[in-house]
């Protein structure tokens, strides 16, 4: 007889929760409600004797000081429409597995297997709202009918004496058997496209070809009888390769071959793979070139990238997009997407000690209003979900958020970008040998630690793999417990120090067929009994379990000798632990269930069978022509204007919803200034308190020059990321980059005509990649693509813009010299370092005010650029520098607003001090993007040692800060052209976002 | 001083400030053990072994009951392997042998739901406050201004008028009934609050940044020996730490959260060691 326990607020005491659901319901959906007031039900399914549930309901279940309780009694009343929300069979309930193991610790027994305790929550709305005003409160905004579930009461139907009856959201195993099915591969063409589909499988009519043809081998046939299988294969076999073969797990875009033209140049040419030919090349040529300063200890063959900090410390950084899920459950995606990047980096090397995360998010605009395709959730819902989730994964897991940042355009509606990462930090050597390395060796045990696996996230490989379509499946969504995944850290961290296990990888994308599947490379095979694995709830069939992502769950590779000591520590520190097989040189994918082989396939068609891929891509450049030029333009106003638009605003509320100072270690906070409040541009965090080598992060993204080339699309972002870091004190000669791709679909076919140009657009994107990055010697580490970021359901078809994030790591030798961005001193003189072109081209300015794409993209000219921040180093280590603020979008004005309201002076500039090319405008000196400029102020008496550090390069003192606290900007012809105070300024840029 | 104090700080289940919790207890002059709670459960470490007991911040158990509920009824309710004995029960005699305990935000949650705080009339064991979600609905992360009562017996912040520290939660708003409230005002158990530029406690938002009672950022027992606040002391203990290091040059190196760390080891040198 399951309970239903309900907790309420006492009288009188102040609901913040539902008041800020009340207000959310207004600004989503424009309703206007009295009041909301929530309650919190727990649903108890398990055999307690009346003592135990009191002391459960009084005790952890209720906070006697503010609440109240009450067993299968309503606590509802006064209201007009009751809602209560909980979650569907077989999806996390966080607090619901907490409230189990309270009582658990009440009652001294652990829960039987099918017992459970569910939690859900009431929302009482009052004020005028009917059943179908409710249902769309709900379906729009309080919960998501992919993971949740929901009752609507109105008060005159509401039972006042037995309230709602208690549900129950057990899994329904219902009477499927646990089989292992046959699948029958000889059969047409139309056919095999049609298992694919229908399986969720993502494999290519090609691809399926091939496995026919494997399947028809008589050697495999023969083979595979020695283990009992059939010619058919099975459904786990056909998963594993799905999963293997899958474009989110091979990369199957970057390792294809390309047929290039450059239509401009007539040049033609033949890509093989553009991760060996450009991303590869690179980090070989930059570390050849390096020689012994090469800083590379473990690249792209990890979870992470490795680099050198110290002589005795490495970092560990990877960056990861969740975007598929976001877009279909913001919340459960965002946390997934962090606690599965913070698994990456624990789960390098021998395991490293997660030290920050980054985020970065591209959004359509919370306030779009416009109707939306079906199966989209709103922009603002995606912003407040994804936010949400990513401030539980990041702050629950104890790891300080530093850096990030959202870039809004309105294609991100078909689909949001989220990229969360995170750094690490470990010994460089582990018992004696280099911490970065591993290898399972044969006969070590396959350990599987920490959650159990349930339905979740299944097909999550092969569904990120396509574009949002209406088949997309529910299971692909999930939600992340970022507190079972701390108690598993915690317990990993002391086995690695202890010498436990002798190699880690996480369970993403794939499960165990992934995980295990990788690693075994190491040995040449595996033996791996699915049936001993842990379940959430019986009736999984083994295919499941062999892809099932679900979360907080590594995998290890434990010496024999070793598994008893290392199950011991597990149990005492409250961790699950199995034993599930053992890494062989069989040379086979080798599965069994109940004792039975259920896969049985080779490793080397597993992992190099999958046929690459030929695109054909033709660069055409965009027509674009620059616009006349405008008359009359109020400074002032265009000013605030752009400080007020969402790329460029301050996103404080977001920022403040994250911990960034967790582990005390951040030494340059995301917002800086005289009140703390204004736009950092990089992080810096000192790992170790009792040293001063800090850890520099930045990133730089700018999707909207992929309106123009793709090519300078992605330099501009390699420059910005690295000017970002110089800004803060980073070191030029020290640091690496990580590149994170999200391209739309640019594969030529029936649904994307267009594949050839969104194909030449990638390719563009690798040459500068390559080429930047090998003319700044910044080495990539590690990287990730995405590349079906488009929506099309019916005739409506968006594409984002071609997106590269690139993220940058890097050290600063004394965090002490490290520069934040806000004006310091009146009289400290104010320079503009770089060059001003006229490159307006895609800008901030001509988007939002021109209402125009333009023509003239910036350009990056790194050998300068290179000068410069060596400079900007050296001028930082003398303490010449009084404060550094990067040129970025809304070029010279913004930077010089920002710099001024952050550090509560002003600012007097001069237009005609401004080192730019000849004849341009005021207009364009003001909000011109040309790349790495940086904008410094410097203490008088340091103004001769500065300018001789910069003898020779454009340097430029284009004013002064002054104590009136007004930003005031003079012309060409020597007329003012802007004269604001900095607090009207600091409105406009504070504004957009403020009540998010 | 023939003996050092021994500081412990817990972790486990969702603590996460451990680190450098441990690392003001150092720098203050104390040996700190970073103690997992699976050692003091299996009965390898005791509580008895130390003099100065740290609950550090994080999410206990994911605050998913509420702050620190689900850690609150750990400690209460599991047995230490092989005995009866709660860590309850070693709490208790801990603090009967007139030893310290600090509880920084998720710490001070979990004292004030186990009753170690403020514990009138000596009562450790009920449950007389609480600490509940911000006003704003919301997790913040924000420096504030505070003082601390100079006629209030706490023996962490004597001496001490003014500090900066970081606020990090979303369930810090101190609330309790007005006889409480009463008793911890003439107690001068409020042992900092949450003030304005000019030092005056407030509740105006953002400075005081969850709508505390009373604008009450930390409270001590009567003895003043336990004691336990919102704000964070052991991220500010270096110059560093200073969201404005970069722009204000006359900042000492030390930090102000570091204070309340030595003024506990001073006390345990004089009065326990």
């Amino acid at each position: 007889m399951p309970w239903r326990i309900e907790v309420a607020l006492k009288d009188g005491v102040r609901d913040p929760r539902g008041e800020r659901i009340k207000h959310e319901i207004l600004e989503h959906l424009g309703i206007e409600l009295t009041s909301v007031r929530t309650l919190d039900v727990y649903t108890i399914d398990a055999t307690l004797s009346d003592d135990e549930l009191q002391t459960a309901a009084n005790g952890p279940l209720c906070d006697p000081i503010v609440q109240l309780v009450a067993i299968d009694n309503p606590l509802a009343s006064d209201f007009d429409v009751l809602i209560e929300v909980g979650y569907r069979p077989g999806v996390t309930d966080n607090a619901g597995r907490t409230a189990r193991e309270a009582i658990q610790y009440i009652t001294g027994r652990p829960f039987a297997p099918a017992e459970a305790v569910y939690t859900s929550v009431q929302y009482l709305l009052k004020g005028a709202v009917d059943v179908a005003t409710a249902e769309r409160i709900v379906s729009g905004f309080l919960a998501n009918g992919l993971i949740q579930r929901w009752t609507i009461v109105p008060a005159a139907e509401f039972d006042r004496s037995k309230g709602l009856p208690v549900t129950i959201p057990k899994v329904d195993v219902g009477s499927h058997q646990v089989t292992v099915q046959e699948i029958d591969l000889q059969v047409s063409d139309a056919e095999l496209v049609e298992i694919s589909k229908a399986g969720m499988l993502a494999l290519t009519l090609e691809e399926m070809k091939i496995i026919q043809s494997y399947a028809a081998d008589p050697a495999v046939q023969k083979d595979r009888q020695q283990v009992g299988l059939g010619a058919k294969l099975t459904d786990c076999e056909l998963e594993a390769l799905a999963q293997t073969w899958s474009e989110h797990c091979k990369h199957k875009i970057f390792s294809a071959a390309i047929d290039y033209e450059d239509t401009v140049t007539g040049e033609k040419q033949q890509i093989n793979s553009l991760f060996k030919s450009y991303i590869v090349r690179a980090t070989t040529d930059i570390r050849k070139n390096a020689g012994k300063d090469d800083i590379c200890l473990s690249v792209f063959k990890d979870n992470a990238g490795v680099i050198r900090f110290t002589d005795d410390m490495s970092l560990v950084f990877k960056v990861e997009t969740h975007n598929s899920p976001s877009a279909l459950d913001p919340y459960g995606g965002a946390l997934t997407g962090i606690v599965g990047v913070n698994r990456d980096s624990f789960g390098t090397g021998q395991g490293a000690h997660l030290l920050f995360n980054t985020d970065v998010f591209c959004f359509a605009s919370p306030f779009y209003d416009k109707p939306l395709p079906p199966r989209l959730l709103h922009p603002r819902r995606i912003f407040d979900g994804v936010v949400e989730g990513v401030e539980h994964g990041g702050n629950k897991s104890g790891i300080p958020t530093v850096n990030g940042s959202i870039v809004f355009d309105d294609r991100f509606a078909g689909k949001p970008l989220v990229y969360c990462g995170t750094g690490a930090i470990m010994p460089s050597m582990i018992h004696g040998k280099p911490s970065h390395e591993k290898c399972a060796q044969i006969g070590d045990r396959i350990i599987m630690v920490g959650g159990r696996i349930g339905k979740d996230g299944i097909h999550g490989a092969t569904f990120s793999s396509e574009e949002l379509h209406e088949g997309s499946p529910v299971t692909a969504v999930q939600i992340g417990d970022p507190i079972t995944q701390k108690r598993m850290f915690d317990f990993l961290i002391i086995a690695r120090d202890r010498g436990l296990y002798r190699s880690i990888t996480d369970n993403g994308a794939g499960g165990l067929s992934s995980s295990v599947g990788e690693m075994s490379q190491d040995t040449g095979g595996f033996e791996m009994h699915l049936d001993r694995t842990p379940l959430k709830y019986p009736g999984l069939q083994p295919w499941e379990i062999l892809i099932s992502e679900a979360q907080e769950r590594m995998t290890l590779a434990v010496p024999p000798e070793k598994v008893d000591a290392f199950l011991t520590l597990s149990k005492e520190m409250d961790v699950e632990s199995t034993d599930l097989g053992c890494f062989t040189d069989s040379g086979h994918y080798h599965c069994l269930y109940n004792g039975k082989t259920v896969t049985w396939l080779p490793m080397a068609f597993l992992h190099d069978g999958v046929p690459q891929l030929k695109i054909p891509a033709r660069w055409v450049p965009p027509k674009t022509a620059e616009p006349q030029p405008s008359a009359l333009i109020d400074f002032d106003a265009a000013l605030k204007q752009l400080l007020g638009s969402l790329n460029i605003c301050s996103k404080e509320s977001v920022v403040r919803r994250y911990d960034h100072e967790v582990q005390a270690g951040t030494v340059v906070k995301p917002l800086t200034g005289v009140v703390n409040d204004g736009p950092s541009d990089a992080a810096v965090v000192r790992p170790m308190a009792d040293r001063n080598e800090g850890v520099v992060v930045a990133h730089g993204i700018c999707p909207r020059y992929s309106d123009i080339d793709t090519y300078h699309m992605t330099a501009n972002a390699i420059d910005e990321a690295l000017r970002n870091y110089v800004a803060v004190g980073g070191n030029i000669e020290h640091v690496a980059g990580l590149d994170n791709f999200c391209w739309c679909d640019p594969v030529k076919s029936d649904k994307t005509p267009d594949g050839d140009y969104k194909a030449a657009q990638l390719v563009r994107s690798n040459q500068a990649l390559y080429d930047y990055c090998l003319a700044f010697g910044v080495p990539l580490i590690s990287g990730k693509d995405s590349m079906k970021n488009d929506y099309q359901i019916g005739n409506t078809k968006i594409s984002i813009p071609p997106t590269l994030l690139f993220s940058v790591i890097g050290k600063i030798d004394d965090v002490r010299t490290a520069t934040t961005m806000d004006a310091k001193r009146a009289g400290d003189k104010v320079y503009l370092l770089g060059s001003t072109a006229d490159e307006l081209g895609a800008s901030e300015y001509y988007t939002l005010l021109r209402g125009c794409l333009g023509a003239n993209v910036p350009q990056v000219d790194a050998k300068s650029a290179m000068t410069r921040y060596r400079a900007v180093n050296t001028a930082q280590k003398q303490g010449l520098i009084a404060s550094c603020h990067d040129l970025s979008d809304g070029g010279l004005a913004v930077a010089l607003a920002e710099t001024a309201f952050a550090g509560g002076f002003g600012i007097d500039a001069d237009l005609r001090r401004v080192d730019a090319s000849a004849g341009i405008s005021d207009e364009k000196r003001l909000f011109s993007e040309s790349a790495s400029r940086l904008l410094v102020t410097v203490r008088p008496e340091h103004q001769a040692a500065f300018e001789s550090l910069f003898a020779g390069q454009s340097c430029a003192c284009i004013g002064s800060v002054t104590a009136a606290p007004k930003l005031r900007i003079t012309g060409q012809s020597g007329a003012p052209l802007i004269e604001t105070d900095i607090a009207d300024l600091k409105a406009a840029w504070q504004a957009p976002l403020k009540e998010l | 001083m023939s003996r050092n104090v021994k500081a412990i700080v817990i972790t486990g289940n969702g603590t996460n400030c451990e680190r450098e919790v441990a690392t003001a207890c150092r720098l203050a002059g104390a040996d700190c053990d970073v103690v997992h709670i699976a050692e003091l459960l299996a009965g390898r470490v005791r509580l008895d072994g130390y003099h100065f007991l740290n609950l550090a911040g994080g999410f206990l158990d994911g605050d998913d009951l509420g702050s620190a509920k689900a850690g609150a009824n750990r400690l209460r309710h599991a047995a230490v392997h092989g005995s009866s004995e709660t860590l309850a029960d070693q709490l208790q005699q801990f603090i009967a042998a007139g030893k310290l305990v600090m509880g920084v935000c998720n710490g001070f949650q979990l004292m004030v739901k186990l009753g170690l705080l403020p514990a009138l009339g000596g009562d450790y064991l009920t449950q007389s406050a609480t600490l509940t979600h911000n006003d704003s609905g919301r997790f913040e992360d924000r420096w504030c201004e505070l003082v601390a009562d100079s006629d209030s017996p706490c023996v962490y912040t004597r001496g001490l008028d003014r500090l900066y520290l970081p606020v990090r939660h979303g369930e810090g708003k101190f609330v309790a009934d007005a006889a409480t409230l009463a008793a911890i005002e003439s107690g001068h158990l409020a042992a900092l609050r949450y003030t304005d530029a000019e030092g005056r406690p407030t509740m105006d938002y953002p400075q005081n940044p969850n709508g505390a009672m009373n604008a009450i950022a930390g409270v001590c027992d009567a003895s003043g020996r336990l004691f336990g606040l919102m704000p964070h002391p052991e991220a500010y203990v270096q110059r560093t730490h200073h969201p404005r290091w970069t722009r204000e040059p006359q900042l000492p190196e030390e930090g102000m959260g570091l204070w309340l760390y030595r003024n506990a080891i001073n006390f345990l040198r004089e009065a326990v060691l």
